[in-house]
């Protein structure tokens, strides 16, 4: 009689060496090609997640894992303008995966040295032979991430941004699509040398499918920024992963908004590996319809005296599915740990719409505070009932409720004028989803 | 603890149970042994071991196809491995599966009969002692009792159930408690239809050995409109070596009735690990009430990790009516490994489901314990409160689920997990899964990891308190909210419990 664990390994394998069948790995030569073939064995050993894995006990991986992708229709403008269009920043275009030069700015930028992942590969002295795929690696354990593992070894673009200096000036990423079957990996390495600052952007349709590894390594009191939307391109499926390391006294703060999608797995693995560092993770996401969102996010103390925070904000209407699994884990020397977690949904009338949750906490240190809190229901009949005494319409009333709901994860955005930027997104979102 | 001498006895409490308090001001107190004659079945398990146990407890045919049937399919079955537990691989073949006291062959006539050392072994362990000529086996002693406060007893002492008192008493309301095999005799209409609609034979692999081979365990049934006159409660023990304990309860609470159930249990010191898997079944219909409380001390084993019960527990309640209602109510103090997880399965309208937990691990313990709280009716409601604590090189994990069906509507659920650590070498952890599948209904849940805290401990200090006394009282405070839920007779020995589990956990 085989063991559950070894049938479940075989069904992972099997369903790993379907996709690998219908990939290649991208020629590059030097470190790069060794890293894919790193990442391959990797996969290999683990196979690729299916719906029996308790990691993916809310949220079934088929559509990320099959060999092919369905198409996904291509949207016009967007109604509310482009997410950052306001912002002053340095623009890295990605059509359907791939580098855009042209649509691109000049990748020259002071305290800033940005490579093309396709190019850095030619240089065998390349400060991201060290990198690329070391952060997924280690971030295998506790919790196998074989989708990351899968990316390393196949995306064909992304950047490498080492940041030496304080940059004001966010870098942003731009996906756009205009295939509509494109099945995109990138993968992206960021290294912020010690003292440094940037931020970071991501936002557009993306692909059908796509899969994108971010790696960031958080040097000793540096600081890294980021600030991500993703919307709009309803038939997407898209998993991310997002691994860093944090110095000590280093700061990472991302924030991401999500709208609809078919699918959308948001992965964050953060390690604070140097005294007094600090993570905040936060996320606000917003579902209409048969929608599917999974935040999927694990913390590790490995040094004392630092502190997390994971909000999360869930807005659930018309039989949209929203996960979140959010594990902090404080290892024994971890002393003087502050770790905060919450995760919230707000489910609207309609159809019924879910919300699942796992929050966790592991702890192995005693002087530590950590909290986790968890809340589901409706928007709070008292609440709506005295906006509505003061003369206010129902639904304007409820809209408020919502945005208010969500104004917590949006606070975790440092930079005043891109939490704006991102609640006049939401805004208009409410505006049209109504009802 | 010396001052509890003095202590007035509060209404309610007898001196019986203060001074059992009292007497517990000190390591384990429940570690010595009884040396009697036993019988036992041949080590190991197979069909033919099966089929002796329900042989000799003169089992109708059903119930042996029954256990047969659990025991096949507990074959094809693996250990659970998800819990944050790390457990030794249990030989199953290296146990008895069936232990007996010989004196018990023949049941004893009168109190000159009952073998002294069983009678001894109840006296030391408390009991009181009109309620042990009876637990001893005695036919007719329990006819004329004092007034003040009752407790029915029925006392399992390895694989068979000694006796169970005030009977007569709860016949004459109506109530049966039994031992569950005397039940499977006298009652076989309400065993057969209950057993195994709560807990299914191949509900998990230590509810489906249990299903093979319980031995024995309580039967409960309340009529419809009858509230139990007194509280029920089984005493688990066990004594003899190598022999693994699997005791099935059996609780029907029928239409508009109540029953407050208590469970206690000890065993001795040994330097290997036994075995206790029990399965717990509570069926509450129409408007019912069950409240079932637990003081769990089985041996946990010495400093050093050596001994010490594994337990391996499954209990659920099922609110199959309207308006049904169960309490679980648990003091887990004992257990070299505790995997337990009180469950409420809210099927009715209205029904509520309710669980206090207070998990203690010091040493090497392991616990991992939690509850389900399962809504399927409308307007159902829950609410957990678990508090963890622990110590020395322990792990402690708490880990719940909260379902809400989407036929759910308007339900709701409060959870507050609580953990604190005495020490750095050891680990609290919070597992829950939260799976809202309607948008009526509303979930709570707050979970909150700590350390005691200086301030409180340096106030109990400068009065004069020493560090480990301070300790137990900032620890009582924590565990107030459940300590109080628990009836009066538990709550005293409980709050003893809190403190001599955490012996030496600091300094």
């Amino acid at each position: 009689m085989a063991l559950r664990r070894e049938v479940l390994l075989k069904a992972r394998q099997e369903a790993a060496s379907a996709r690998l069948d219908a990939l290649t790995l991208p020629a590059g030569g030097g470190w790069i090609t060794r890293a894919r073939e790193d990442a391959l064995t990797r996969l290999r050993a683990m196979g690729l997640p299916t719906r029996r894995d308790e990691y993916w006990k809310f949220t079934d991986p088929a559509a990320l894992v099959a060999p092919a992708t369905d198409s996904a229709e291509l949207l016009g403008e967007d109604p509310d303008g482009t997410v950052f269009d306001t912002i002053d920043r340095l623009k890295i275009v990605f059509v359907d995966g791939e580098f855009d030069a042209d649509a691109s700015d000049d990748l020259a930028a002071e305290g800033l040295e940005i490579t093309r992942l396709a190019e850095a590969a030619r240089h065998d002295l390349h400060w991201a032979r060290d990198a690329y795929g070391l952060l997924e690696a280690e971030g295998q354990a506790p919790v196998e991430r074989p989708l990351a593992a899968l990316n390393t070894a196949f995306a064909t673009d992304g950047v490498l941004i080492r940041a030496t200096g304080k940059v004001s000036r966010p870098v942003a990423l731009h996906y756009l699509r205009k295939d509509g079957n494109a099945d995109a990996m990138v993968h992206h390495c960021i290294k912020l040398e010690p003292g440094s600052e940037m931020t970071l952007l991501e936002s557009g349709a993306a692909a059908a499918r796509f899969s994108q590894v971010l790696e960031v390594d958080v040097g000793d009191g540096a600081r890294f920024n980021h600030v991500r939307t993703q919307g709009r391109d309803h038939e997407r499926v898209s998993n991310s992963n997002l691994f860093a390391r944090v110095g000590e006294g280093g700061v990472l703060k991302s924030f991401t908004l999500s709208a609809n999608g078919a699918l959308t797995r948001n992965e964050a693995f953060i390690t604070l590996n140097g005294r007094d560092g600090v993570a905040h993770i936060a996320g606000a996401a917003l579902g209409d319809g048969a929608f599917h969102h999974d935040d999927t996010v694990f913390i590790t103390h490995a040094a004392p005296a630092c502190e997390s925070r994971q909000v999360y904000k869930k807005v659930l209407r018309g039989g949209a599915t929203g996960v979140f699994q959010g594990k902090i884990l404080v290892k024994q020397p971890a002393q003087l740990t502050d770790g905060y977690q919450i995760s919230q949904a707000l489910l609207l009338g309609g159809d019924d719409s879910q919300f699942l949750a796992k929050p966790e906490l592991e702890i192995y240190a005693d002087d530590v505070k950590c909290s986790h809190g968890s809340t589901t229901g409706e928007i709070d009949p008292e609440q709506l009932f005295y906006l509505r005494s003061r003369g206010m319409p129902e639904e304007e009333a409820s809209a408020l409720l919502v945005l208010a709901f969500v104004a917590e994860a949006i606070e975790e955005i440092e930079n005043p004028d891109l939490a704006e930027d991102v609640r006049t997104h939401l805004a208009g979102w409410l505006d049209r989803h109504r009802g | 603890m010396a001052a509890l001498d003095e202590t007035e006895v509060r209404e309610g409490v007898d001196r019986e149970t203060v001074e059992t308090v009292a007497s517990m001001a000190g390591k384990y107190k429940h570690g010595w042994e009884t040396d009697i004659e036993m019988e036992f079945a041949p080590k190991g398990l197979n069909e033919d071991i099966v089929r002796l146990i329900s042989e000799k407890n003169g089992e109708p045919q059903w119930l042996t196809d029954w256990r047969l049937e659990a025991y096949r399919r507990w074959q094809k079955m693996e250990e659970p491995e998800w819990a944050m537990l790390n457990i030794p691989p249990v030989d199953y073949q290296n146990q008895y599966y069936y232990a007996k006291p010989k004196s018990m062959v023949d049941k004893p006539q009168s109190l000159d009969d009952v073998d002294p050392k069983l009678l001894e072994t109840y006296a030391k362990l408390g009991i009181p002692l009109k309620e042990q000529m009876i637990l001893a086996g005695v036919e007719g002693a329990d006819g004329e009792m004092g007034e003040g406060r009752k407790v029915a007893v029925d006392a399992v002492f390895d694989s068979v159930s000694l006796g169970t008192t005030f009977k007569e008493e709860l016949a004459r309301a109506g109530v049966i408690f039994c031992s569950i095999s005397e039940a499977v005799r006298e009652h076989p209409e309400l065993v057969k239809k209950y057993l195994g609609s709560v807990v299914p034979q191949s509900d998990n692999f230590f509810a489906a050995l249990n299903s093979a081979v319980f031995s024995d365990g309580s039967f409960v049934y309340v009529p419809p409109g009858v509230r139990c006159p007194m509280e029920l409660s089984t005493y688990f023990r066990i004594n003899a070596e190598n022999t693994g304990q699997f005791e099935r309860t059996l609780i029907i609470c029928d239409r508009e009735a109540y029953v407050s159930y208590l469970e206690g249990c000890t065993a001795p010191k040994r330097e290997t690990h036994q075995l206790h898997a029990a399965v717990v079944e509570i069926v509450v219909l129409e408007d019912a009430e069950v409240k079932y409380s637990t003081v769990q001390n089985w041996y946990p084993g010495d400093e050093e990790g050596r001994g010490g019960i594994y337990n391996f527990v499954t209990k659920r309640a099922d609110c199959r009516e309207d308006r049904a209602k169960v309490m679980w109510t648990q003091v887990e103090t004992g257990s070299a490994i505790t995997w337990k997880y009180p469950s409420c399965i809210l099927r009715g309208n209205d029904t509520q489901g309710e669980f206090y937990s207070i998990a203690i691990t010091n040493n090497w313990q392991q616990a991992d314990t939690g509850t389900k709280m399962i809504h399927l009716g409308r307007n159902s409601k829950s609410r957990i409160v678990s508090k963890g604590i622990s110590a020395g090189h322990a792990q402690n994990t708490y880990r719940g689920l909260v379902s809400m069906h989407p036929k759910a509507k308007n339900s709701r659920n409060y959870t507050q997990c609580d953990s604190l650590l005495i020490g750095d070498q050891c680990g609290a952890h919070t597992v829950p899964y939260i799976e809202v599948k309607n948008t009526s209904s509303r979930v709570e849940h707050e979970a909150t990891t700590s350390k005691v805290d200086d301030d409180q401990l340096f106030y109990c200090r400068s009065r004069g308190m020493d560090e480990e006394e301070a300790v137990a009282l900032v620890v009582n405070g924590f565990c107030k909210e459940v300590l109080q839920a628990l009836p009066m007779e538990f709550a005293m020995e409980a709050q003893a419990l809190v403190a001599i589990s955490l012996e030496g956990s600091v300094g």
